[in-house]
């Protein structure tokens, strides 16, 4: 539905407190008609189509039979199986006993009870603290915050705690068990506080890990394995993927291995890293870089932020000599920051061209702005032809 | 107070009548430890012909006259005792009639702890150890509630709790070899002193951030309801912590899911410098738990009988009911906050002379004991001399060991050793082999 149509129905629901569905459509094509100028998809009101085209994995059967998922599904079904193998898990937050606000969690609470899917209060740093306290106590605790953005009130019970306690007690205590959930990155719409990628702000904390997927097959499987490692994880969710992202997914429980960087595709003269998201991005861009250039890409998905897997990437770019790094998180201080400096440290004579960040700018996330904002296929191809160029 | 789910079920009562009902019906011992999960709270369908409110935040009556409820900081909640000043019993049958065994054994716990606190305090201003907090006129506060609870439940502290740990049976060797961050530290030299931790023990690993152990305590009672053990967890805090967002995160988690624990404020009238009257305009930190739906008690933390009554009521209650406890527990801080700080700055010596001379609750319970011929003179000088000589034997086996291995700097970060830590850890010792004459390689073991 055309957002110029939506606009017109939020104003009709402000007016007119109907009842009803019949009563609406004819309020709103009243007001439609009130303003002559107007047609149903005004030019300064077109959604901006999504940024990127969802990839999917090739069907597997590696892990048992699949089932068709979108990636919120696939998280259900990994916390699905993670309740029923695991009589000690447990998984809370905000408005997840409902099901959650993009659907995580529908239906667990009924499968498994009220005591093991449960909200809490509306407190970030409370959230936190009680998962690590229950990781501590032995239980595999799962928290969801419920968008990353609001993730920093957790901050000091994630840096502070989790990510020392097993370092600080010389490992007699730690609080490996927890898992902390939240839905990242852009989505259309967002603006500064449904948006944002914190990724780079907790990459700087020995003793968590930071797991991104991709889609909904790599999202299970990272899921479940963050869930199993014994070190407190991050796993934050595309949202924008949570729909749109279909694949066919293992019904049973199946690991990814962390801090494994994967090759998408191999290619012989840029290498593109990227997480998430962007992913979908960097594929297409290596396909435009083929067939408008001639240059081969070759895409990795980095996966595990923290700790990251350095040699992968380090023998991509001596074979390629080229590295673009992507996300939607502002340039400076960056995720991309860091594996740039690493790889100009172990590959620097290998490199042809300085190293490309192609990033969000140094703003707060915008909201109308955020076509212009974020570091789309275009922003991309141009910086693989200034490579290549150089 | 699986009363309250049965009653909850009863629509039309408004659930603080529901709660008064079951808290009546609460001292019915229960013979099944009821898993007491709120459901949705049970509303009668909205009723706008009735003049009672209907809204689900809150089920009071109406009120038609203008009026600002008064918080009473004058005459608050009062302090539980037992024993006076001079340590006689009050109330006969709030004695807790302890054997003079376990008396003995508090007294010593409390005199040991104190004398420990001396001569790490002194070590620390001769240089020997970098940092020391010590615990005087709070002794009562640990010991009390330690000896209320079973040795299995698990201790959430802050700093000041050491007596805790030494009630339970931490060895001094292992509370000098954490101080001198040697060898034999559990931690593994990682911390600043008195940062104690014990999984033997069941005592958490202190942190330096304040307040940050009160949610944690939260999710660990949490898990340990779901166990169904009998197991319950106890989270000492002092008023100045109290003031964290982290607090209220804590008690607010508690009251809403249902949590076997016991919050236990020390409010010994300083958070370094800041006097109580700088922290809160309430009265204190026992008022608030009501707020949270949490049962309160205010204590006279050097009346040992006292947090030891109120501890062990709470906590029994706790695991039978499967809700949170708020004790405040007023005590006096008489040393200096740490080694870093020199109180006179900001209150005076006999402010200080007061607590020390005058309401302590080492002499109240010796009084307590001498009244009872359980302690002499004799008794007490020999004591004396005993614990000193096994804290400077102590001390002494402390200063002789060798720090540990410098490749633990590196461990521990995750369960397992990642590549680049590895590198890390390589590097660093490659260096200290080539600049060996500027790292103090023989303190370390090898």
């Amino acid at each position: 539905m055309a957002a110029a149509a939506r606009v017109f129905i939020r104003g009709a629901h402000a007016t007119l407190s109907v009842p009803g569905a019949g009563k609406q459509s004819s309020a709103r094509s009243a007001l439609l008609k009130l303003s002559p100028g107007c047609s149903s998809r005004l030019k300064t009101q077109q959604r901006h189509a999504a940024h990127f085209t969802f990839q999917p994995e090739p069907v597997t059967t590696q892990y048992g039979p699949t089932q068709k998922m979108n990636l919120f599904q696939s998280i259900t079904s990994a916390l699905d199986n993670t309740l029923a193998s695991d009589p000690t898990a447990v998984i809370f937050g905000e408005d997840v006993a409902f099901g959650g606000v993009f659907r995580c969690t529908v239906g667990l609470r009924d499968k498994y009870g009220k005591d093991r899917v449960f909200n809490t209060p509306l407190c970030e740093q409370g959230i936190v603290g009680f998962g690590i306290g229950a990781a501590v106590a032995g239980a595999t605790a799962i928290a969801e915050i419920q968008f990353a953005d609001y993730i920093f009130p957790a901050f000091d019970q994630i840096v502070n705690e989790a990510a020392k306690y097993r370092y600080r007690s010389g490992n007699l205590f730690d609080c490996g068990n927890l898992t902390i959930r939240a839905p990242w990155g852009c989505v259309g719409h967002g603006s500064l506080y449904h948006s944002q990628s914190p990724e780079a702000f907790f990459a700087h904390c020995p003793g968590i890990k930071i797991v991104i997927p991709r889609g909904p097959l790599e999202a299970k499987g990272l899921l479940l394995s963050c869930i199993a490692d014994n070190n407190p994880c991050l796993f934050f969710e595309p949202k924008i993927l949570y729909r749109a992202a279909v694949e066919q997914v293992p019904v049973d429980s199946y690991t990814i291995p962390l801090s494994q960087a994967e090759v998408l595709q191999e290619g012989s003269d840029v290498t593109l890293v990227a997480w998430g998201t962007q992913i979908h991005v960097l594929k297409e861009v290596a396909n435009m870089a083929q067939e408008k250039l001639g240059v081969s890409c070759e895409v990795i998905d980095l996966r595990t932020i923290l700790p990251w897997d350095t040699e992968t990437i380090c023998k991509s770019v001596v074979k390629t000599g080229r590295l673009l790094i992507s996300h939607e998180a502002p340039v400076t201080g960056g995720f991309a920051a860091e594996i740039s400096s690493t790889v100009q440290e172990e590959c620097f004579l290998n490199l042809e061209a300085p190293i490309a960040r192609v990033c969000g700018y140094d703003t707060p996330f915008p909201h109308i702005f955020e076509p212009f904002y974020i570091p789309d296929k275009w922003k991309c191809f141009e910086a693989i032809k200034r490579m290549i160029n150089y | 107070m699986a009363a309250v789910s049965g009653v909850s079920r009863m629509s039309g009562l408004c659930f603080h009548a529901a709660r008064q009902t079951a808290a009546l019906k609460a001292l019915r011992p229960m013979t099944r430890r009821s898993f007491r999960v709120t459901a949705a709270h049970q509303q009668q369908p909205f009723d706008s012909s009735l003049e009672k409110p209907q809204f689900p935040g809150a089920s009071a009556e109406f009120v038609d006259h203008l009026e600002f409820i008064q918080p009473n900081v004058i005459s608050g909640i009062p302090v539980y005792r037992v024993m006076d000043r001079q340590g006689n019993i009050i109330n006969a049958s709030e004695d807790p009639q302890l054997s003079k065994e376990t008396v003995l054994n508090f007294y010593q716990k409390m005199t040991l702890l104190n004398t420990m606190d001396r001569i790490l305090y002194e070590s620390q201003r001769q240089g020997r150890i970098s940092f020391y907090m010590t615990n005087y006129g709070e002794e009562g506060t640990h010991i009390g509630s330690a000896a209320a609870l079973e040795s299995n439940d698990l201790v959430f502290g802050q700093y000041r709790e050491a007596g805790v740990l030494m009630y339970r049976g931490f060895p001094l060797d292992l509370f000098m070899a954490q101080c001198y961050a040697n060898a034999d530290d559990l931690g593994k030299g990682r911390q600043m002193p008195v940062h104690y931790g014990s999984k033997d023990l069941n005592f958490v690993t202190i942190s330096s951030p304040l307040a940050t152990q009160i949610p944690q305590a939260v999710g660990a009672a949490y898990a340990l309801k779901r166990e169904n053990m009998n197991r319950a967890v106890i989270c000492y805090f002092g008023e100045g912590a109290a003031s964290e967002g982290d607090a209220h995160a804590g008690f607010n988690f508690s009251a809403t899911l249902e949590c076997p624990l016991i919050f236990f404020c020390r409010n010994n009238g300083y958070a370094i410098s800041t006097p109580t009257n700088e922290q809160y305009r309430g009265d204190g930190i026992a008022a608030r738990g009501p707020g949270y739906g949490m049962l309160s008690i205010r204590v006279d933390g050097n009346d040992v009988f006292a947090v030891y009554n109120a501890t062990k009521e709470a906590r029994r209650r706790a695991v039978a009911e499967n809700q949170p406890f708020l004790i405040e527990a007023m005590t006096y801080r008489i040393g200096h906050h740490s080694t870093s700080d020199d109180s006179s700055a900001y209150r005076s010596v006999d402010e200080v002379n007061y607590w020390d001379k005058q309401d302590h609750p080492i002499s109240r319970l010796r009084h307590y004991m001498t009244a009872r011929d359980w302690w002499s003179e004799d008794d007490e000088r020999s004591w004396r001399k005993q614990s000193r000589k096994t804290v400077m034997e102590a001390f002494e086996r402390a200063e002789r060991r060798l720090k540990p291995n410098p490749e633990l700097l590196f461990t521990d970060v995750y369960e397992e050793m990642t590549p680049s830590l590895d590198k890390q850890r390589e590097s660093m010792f490659r260096h200290i082999q080539q600049y060996k004459e500027h790292y103090p390689v023989d303190l370390y073991e090898k």
